[in-house]
């Protein structure tokens, strides 16, 4: 029998990619975004999807599946959600000086919980999130570890000692072995992540989240500093210049459309 | 040495197309005062066919040839990754440049990280600071729906890797020195290994040369419609894409997908056919040069990039369009 696997999720809580652009604003005296009123933040999407694979993990055989998070501000309905979905436990480091983190800090921070928490076995997270799409926190985590790293995971198979991963592919997939334990981002070709049961709600309302200061990590601000500066942020101009062809009814329209693109050359 | 350290990539056993865009980046930063020259170094397991004519603008083209770098070394993650921090530690250069790719969106992260400097991903700009010499990019944020500008400060090697599409490839043939770079000793001590690569290459013209591409989201419904989308790409010489909501859906492979985590493309014409146009999906849009939207809602994003539009059915307007299209090509 394999003993029981310890796998930690890495999962950020980011604005809700779905909001609209027009609803999206930047305050550009600070270079920063506002947050849109009304809207609830939300787990990043391909941290969903960690957490779904580390729960296949939990389907198929023995394992203890933690989540941890860097932040301020946290919203706990949302960050909950990872719970409910099966996961065991939930891990928050919360400070006011870990507000929107470049990805250096916040590997120095997810170093410090892992060795923490751990030992861990496997250690995922999400290819990448949907506010700064950086894509690269858990590069450097695994840099940071010592441990290596595969990408882009769209199957995980522990063995004995070695993970399998399916790597997806801009045009198909790679097979890649890794001994544990072994740092591995998740892609969206995994599948949906999938929907907190009522059963899993319930479970995850009477759950605590463990809260760690920077102090119980015994890190300070100096190992926050951002290393690249970031000078501008704003929201490039668009104009639109559409011109839409209209026609007696939306076939007649198809007909100009390819008439008025053959006049142009383009097609 | 100084200077700039492109890590270019090989396809089809000779520099890609992908590197000549990162070699115009290149040429660009030289251009406002990177001094110290511009070396490309590709990794792989048989490097006989590259040339430097390959590699217009270079004073060096350095082969790194290693079993362990199959297939441009994109699996394995620890060889590509020791063989590059070994050869950048050897040539210590001031800035280095990947592709944002299956390659170098991997080991440019991990070799910064190495390195212990930052790194800049997927940027879409790269300019030289007046006055510091140092170098800014500019780089898609929050899905696209805004740039930031960043800046490397002090005098630590800069590292970034490049949104593909977004430089036109430079042109002509190079006539630098070509030579080898011995990683064997770094390489044997990677721990990941890479099994196998499956390629599922769709069939026909690749998203990322197509001159035409027509696009299916969300809002066609299902996979069927794909089979009417692919009739209209043969009969213009382009491929079919998706976004990633309708490959996500299951309805074609995950291989069509353009987008931010998808293929960024560069055709002539980009038809989209019930696309929304988020944010996210338009990052795989930056070089493409006439995009044309048919969708039901009038104020759909996509019409704010598209530059001719029809609003209404797409089921009512394509085969029309299709007709059409197939009368003029007589």
């Amino acid at each position: 029998m394999r003993l029981a696997l310890r796998i930690a999720v890495c999962v950020k809580q980011v604005p809700d990619p779905e909001t609209p652009a027009s609803a999206f604003k930047v305050d550009e005296s600070v270079n920063r975004v506002v947050p849109a009123p009304g809207v609830p933040p939300v787990v990043n999407g391909f941290d969903l999807h960690a957490v779904e694979a580390a729960l296949r993990i939990k389907d198929a055989g023995d394992a203890e599946v933690i989540v941890l998070a860097v932040g301020n501000d946290f919203v706990m309905d949302v960050m909950k959600k990872p719970l409910s979905m099966g996961a065991d436990a939930l891990v928050l480091a919360e400070d006011l000086v870990l507000d929107d983190l470049d990805a250096v800090s916040t590997v120095n921070v997810l170093a410090a919980m892992i060795e923490k928490s751990g030992p861990f076995d496997l250690i995922l997270g999400g290819r990448q999130a949907s506010d700064w799409d950086q894509a690269h926190v858990p590069l450097g985590l695994a840099e940071k570890l010592g441990l290596p790293c595969v990408t882009l995971a769209r199957n995980i198979d522990p063995g004995d000692g070695v993970v399998r991963v399916e790597r997806a592919l801009t045009d198909g997939y790679q097979v890649v072995e890794a001994p544990v334990p072994v740092v591995i981002t998740v892609s969206n070709e995994l599948g949906e992540a999938r929907y907190p049961t009522l059963r899993g709600i319930m479970a995850a309302s009477r759950k605590q989240p463990e809260r760690l200061t920077l102090d119980d990590l015994g890190l300070n601000a100096e190992a926050l500093k951002p290393a690249l500066t970031l000078r501008r942020l704003f929201i490039p101009e668009s104009e639109s210049q559409v011109e839409l062809i209209e026609g007696e009814d939306e076939a007649d329209a198809g007909r100009k459309l390819a008439l008025r693109l053959r006049e142009l050359n383009l097609i | 040495m100084a200077g700039i350290l492109v890590f270019g990539e090989v396809q089809y056993g000779a520099i890609s197309a992908v590197s000549g865009e990162l070699l115009a980046a290149a040429g660009k930063l030289a251009d406002e005062g990177v001094d110290g020259g511009i070396s490309i170094a590709v990794m792989g397991d048989d490097l006989s066919g590259v040339t430097a004519a390959q590699a217009p603008g270079t004073d060096h083209v350095i082969t790194i040839s290693h079993p362990s770098l199959k297939d441009g070394g994109t699996g394995g993650y620890d060889a590509p990754l020791l063989a590059a921090a070994a050869l950048a530690e050897s040539i210590s250069p001031d800035v280095i440049l990947f592709a944002k790719s299956d390659f170098g969106a991997v080991v440019g992260p991990g070799l910064a990280f190495k390195l212990g400097v930052p790194v800049a991903q997927d940027c879409i700009d790269v300019a030289v600071e007046s006055g510091t010499g140092r170098v800014t990019v500019t780089r898609p944020v929050f899905g696209g729906n805004a740039l930031a500008v960043y800046g490397f400060d002090g005098d630590n090697v800069q590292i970034t890797t490049i949104r593909p599409g977004v430089f036109d490839p430079i042109e002509g043939e190079g006539s630098g020195l070509i030579e080898e770079f011995d990683a064997s000793g770094v390489v044997s001590g990677a721990r990941t290994t890479l099994v196998e690569t499956v390629v599922q290459e769709s069939e026909g013209v690749r998203l990322e040369d197509a001159d035409v591409i027509i696009s299916g989201g969300r809002g066609v419904g299902g996979p069927e419609p794909f089979e009417l989308l692919q009739e209209l790409a043969d009969i213009l010489g382009g491929a079919v894409g998706a976004s990633r909501a309708a490959c996500d859906a299951g309805w074609v492979d995950h291989s069509y997908q353009i987008g931010l985590t998808g293929k960024s493309v560069k055709p002539t014409v980009y038809l989209s056919i019930g696309i929304s146009g988020a944010s996210q999906h338009m990052a795989g849009l930056s070089g493409a040069r006439n995009i044309v939207a048919i969708n039901k809602d009038g104020d759909a994003n996509i019409f704010k990039s598209a530059r001719f539009g029809v609003i209404g059915d797409w089921a009512k307007v394509l085969p029309s369009f299709t007709a059409t299209v197939r009368d003029l090509a007589g």
